[in-house]
């Protein structure tokens, strides 16, 4: 892998780094391209979803007798159409998921555990005739005492979601159930050991609140099985093959049986790598034997998907006078929502990764409170302890009266650190990205009254994974490429980038697709930054491959032995002999029929080697002491990509991730009552930033290659997003000298602490 | 439940439908028509992604009854492009890698459009007030603002 990496990054590139248009592009300005909604069959059913009014209760009994024999009702389903599983748990990606769970959190079973579960599911002729049928359904519950916050669900008197939850990870084993689903810890060294060492220590509580993912386009898809059992299923997620497998399990299908077609994704950000509506619709349609359509409302989206935790956080930092740090300490809980699986393993991995510590340690709990089943958000767990760490770091910064950056730069992470979490990392950028954030004009920019300015750093694993892609060459030259990670910000123009750089074949005459579930082997999702390396890999493999079988038709052409053929600008040539002799990709495909028959590769592999992506980011944010307002008046985005194949997209990334990071730091959070239902279940009230709010966010990409990756790609997409938390939260410290340890930074908690302190 | 019969333009042809009264143009134009180009991110008002024009009016699409379109000029993500020729703002996204996901591009457009009509020579902020009720979550709006003020300033200089 290393000396293939090499010839590329020698080689002059012709096609990678630059900014063509992308292949899907005039689909999406005209209005053509079909998202998960935009698909209707003939004889199509509605279905739709009750769900439960209650955070938490026992369901006594379900009646659907009357809904049943309302006219136009088709099937109506509930937990007794799906099989119950034992506990298992399944690597989902960055999560970790067990089947009991899913199959509950999809149809709630012995109790519902969050106002929004679902309960029962209609198919009708139409939307009015479906809500009717809903409200016909009768549910008798036992309503039980409910807990939404850590620091209640932790108790010993706390109300018990799951009474047969014994944590895990603790010595010795408890022996009782609570709602603690496990302990996680990482370290190195010995931490008392280095804060003995330490000039001065820093200690602080953080609290972070619930948010969504908000991708736009809500949840969607449409089922149509047959008589005999073969199922069609069109949804939009992240991943196609993921999707196949759950549903396949949840509902007794063999996987050949089932074939998902993604449709285009309308945002995602790790909250399509689960399923809510599919094995419903599935089953609908199984009951039925007619095609089921089933969307989300924006509500439901809100109360019923899976957005990420908050969490309370506790960190200290032992640091010398000169700035070294001496020892490293965190405590993390993060809501789990009704089932196991909070992303605090990752969470409590990544806290202090962007930094060489010898003394350090993350303890993480998993807690389980009535709220609905988190799902992945954009580098799951890593923006909320980072947030913490970065928060401490930049008060230290100023207690012992560093440059925030110069201190960062001292204790920076960087080729050979052991990380905490275990492994010696490869080449990463964080001393890098630190030196392009302080050499930036941004930096050392006047600030106006009232205003300030916040750093903080990211660190972000990435992933690889099965992946699958193949390559044909058309009898006219032409190149399809079929794709298994669903394109969510054009990674088709990224893939198509690889091959017509391997290939010496302009771009435009390579057509990628996202393949079927049947048209690839397994490909986990669209995820963990993974795509343009993994779906990459594959694609640069595959390609490399067509390009040896191209070769060998024109050895056989030309009838010479094939170490006499090289591959050059899309041509094969004669390396011996007196006349230069070449041969295009096109007229070798021509006569594909007389020297073998059709070309095509393909690649599958399990792609190891993601290569961390390190990120700085500077905001300059002013704080209206009146009325608690926080505006950010200039953002800079820094990062390592490795390789940005596409550069437009990467910033894309770095740009989107910084303002969904703002709205995490400054308005949304999910707002409960006292009954535990959701308040704020619409755009109006769960304030995602809008065009107005946040200016220009500028970008620098840097380039440190994976040496892991044909062109050196790392994955962006998800360490934009873990910076802009501590960042802001910095930026607002420091213009009001009083130190922010909470979010959202919204008018009232700043207005709040700006008056009592 | 009786249905009422309206006759209305859209992106320049004569469309005849029966909605009953309770159905938005969203739902119209999505399900009785098979324009699919607007999107739905909320049914409230609040994201944009439903934007078309009404009558010369910038509207979110489900906020509008399909009876309130009778006898009206509708004009959607759809009628943007002319022939085999995109209109400049839809050129300057794809150039400008102004979308990701690309969900909320249709009603950016729409909106995008309505302001250049109004508006030839938009500030930055004048940009970004106006389509404020346009979410998008993806691109952190830096590309789609630029993609804007470009084509503005390339019309002034055209
Ligand atoms: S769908 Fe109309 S504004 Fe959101
Ligand atoms: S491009 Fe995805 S919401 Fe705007």
């Amino acid at each position: 892998m290393n000396d293939m990496t090499q010839t590329n990054l020698e080689r002059a590139l012709k096609i990678v780094g630059s900014r063509p248009a992308r292949p899907d592009g005039v689909d999406k300005v005209t209005g053509r391209a079909l998202f998960g909604a935009d698909k209707s069959l003939p004889n199509m059913l509605v279905g739709r979803v009750l769900r439960s009014p209650y955070a938490h209760a026992k369901i006594i009994s379900i009646d659907t007798s009357k809904a049943e024999k309302l006219e136009g009702v088709k099937a109506i389903i509930t937990s007794a159409d799906f099989e119950d599983f034992p506990s298992e748990f399944v690597p989902n990606g960055e999560m970790v998921v067990n089947m009991k769970d899913i199959t509950r959190n999809v149809m709630a079973r012995e109790k519902v555990l969050y106002v929004g579960h679902t309960l029962a599911a209609v198919a009708a002729t139409d939307e009015d005739v479906a809500e009717k049928a809903l409200a016909l359904i009768d549910v008798k519950y036992d309503v039980l005492p409910h807990v939404l916050e850590v620091e209640d669900a932790e108790k010993s008197d706390a109300p018990l979601l799951h009474d047969d939850m014994i944590t895990i990870g603790v010595e010795p084993m408890p022996t009782s159930a609570s709602n603690v689903a496990k302990r996680v810890e990482f370290g190195l060294g010995d931490v008392e050991k280095g804060f003995s060492e330490a000039d001065l220590i820093v200690e602080r509580e953080f609290t972070t609140q619930q948010v969504h993912q908000g991708y736009i386009e809500p949840h969607a898809c449409l089922a149509s099985v047959s008589e005999d059992g073969q199922a069609e299923l069109w949804c939009t997620t992240q991943g196609p093959f993921v999707v196949r497998n759950f549903c396949s399990k949840l509902l007794g299908f063999n996987a050949a049986q089932i074939r998902v077609t993604a449709s285009e994704i309308g945002g995602g950000f790790g909250g399509k790598t689960v399923v809510y509506l599919e094995p419903l619709a599935l089953a609908l349609s199984r009951k039925s034997c007619r095609p089921v359509k089933m969307e989300m409302n924006r509500a439901e989206v809100f109360t019923s998907s899976g957005p990420t935790s908050g969490a309370k956080i506790w960190v200290k930092i032992g640091v010398k006078n000169n700035g070294k740090i001496t020892a490293g300490d965190c405590v993390l809980k993060y809501q789990a929502g009704a089932f196991q699986g909070a992303p605090v393993g990752p969470g409590a991995m990544c806290a202090f990764a962007p930094y060489d510590l010898k003394n350090v340690r993350a303890v993480g709990f998993d807690i389980v409170v009535n709220r609905p089943k988190v799902a992945a958000y954009r580098a799951p767990g890593g923006p909320i302890s980072e947030y913490g760490v970065e928060s401490v770091i930049d008060e230290i910064a100023m207690k012992i009266g560093m440059d925030p950056i110069d201190l960062r730069l001292k204790n920076a992470a960087k080729e050979g650190t052991v990380a905490p979490y275990g492994p010696k990392l490869g080449p990463i950028g964080m001393i890098e990205t630190l030196e392009a954030a302080k050499s930036h004009p941004h930096y050392s920019a006047p600030l106006g009254a009232n205003q300030a300015r916040g750093v903080a750093s990211g660190f972000w694993f990435n992933i690889g994974g099965e992946t699958s892609s193949s390559i044909t060459i058309n009898e006219d030259g032409t190149v399809g490429l079929t794709l298994g990670t669903p394109d969510i910000g054009g990674s088709r123009a990224s893939m198509a980038m690889m091959a017509s750089e391997e290939l010496g074949v302009p771009m435009e005459l390579i057509k990628p697709i996202i393949g079927d579930t049947n048209s690839l082997g397994f490909n986990f999702l669209t995820g963990g930054s993974r795509a343009t390396f993994s779906t990459g890999t594959t694609v640069v493999e595959s390609t490399r491959e067509a390009i040896e079988e191209l070769k060998k038709r024109a050895a056989l052409l030309w009838e010479v032995s094939l170490d006499q053929v090289e591959w050059v600008d899309g041509h094969a040539r004669l390396i011996s002999g007196n006349e230069p002799k070449t041969m295009s990709l096109a007229q070798i495909a021509k006569q594909a029929g007389k020297t073998g028959g059709p070309i095509m590769a393909n690649c599958s592999m399990n792609v190891t080697g993601a290569g961390p992506s390190l990120g700085t980011h500077i905001v300059d944010v002013e704080v209206d002491e009146e009325t608690g307002q926080v505006s950010i008046v200039r953002y800079t985005a820094i990062q390592d990509a490795g390789k940005a194949i596409h550069p437009a997209y990467v910033e894309g990334q770095m740009q989107g991730g910084a303002v969904q990071g703002i709205g995490w730091a400054l308005n949304e959070e999910y707002i409960y009552n006292d009954k535990g239902e959701l308040e704020n279940t619409g755009f109006l009230d769960y304030r995602i930033p809008v065009c107005s709010d946040v200016p220009m966010i500028d970008t620098v990409i840097v380039e440190v290659p994976n040496p892991n990756h044909p062109y050196g790609v790392r994955g962006v997409g998800e360490t934009p997003i873990i910076p802009p938390l501590a960042a802001i939260s910095n930026a607002v410290s420091r213009a009001t000298n009083k130190r922010f340890d909470e979010l959202p930074l919204s008018p009232p908690k700043v207005l709040a602490k700006l008056m009592h302190g | 439940m009786p249905k009422t019969h309206i006759s209305t333009q859209i992106n320049g042809d004569s469309y005849e439908f029966l909605c009953n009264t309770q159905q938005t143009l969203l739902d119209v134009l999505r399900q009785e028509l098979d324009l699919k180009g607007s999107k739905e991110g909320c049914a409230t008002g609040d994201c944009g992604a439903c934007s078309v024009m009404m009558d010369d009016r910038l509207v979110c699409a489900c906020l509008v009854l399909g009876a309130e379109a009778d006898g009206k000029k509708i004009e959607t993500v759809e009628g943007l492009s002319s022939g085999s020729s995109l209109d400049p703002l839809q050129q300057k996204f794809i150039d400008l890698a102004a979308l990701q996901c690309g969900i909320c591009t249709p009603g950016v457009l729409v909106a995008a459009r309505a302001l250049l009509e109004k508006n030839k020579s938009p500030s930055e902020e004048e940009v970004r007030f106006w389509l404020a009720g346009n979410l998008c979550r993806c691109t952190g709006y830096d590309k789609i603002v630029r993609a804007v003020l470009e084509v503005a300033a390339e019309a002034r200089n055209a």
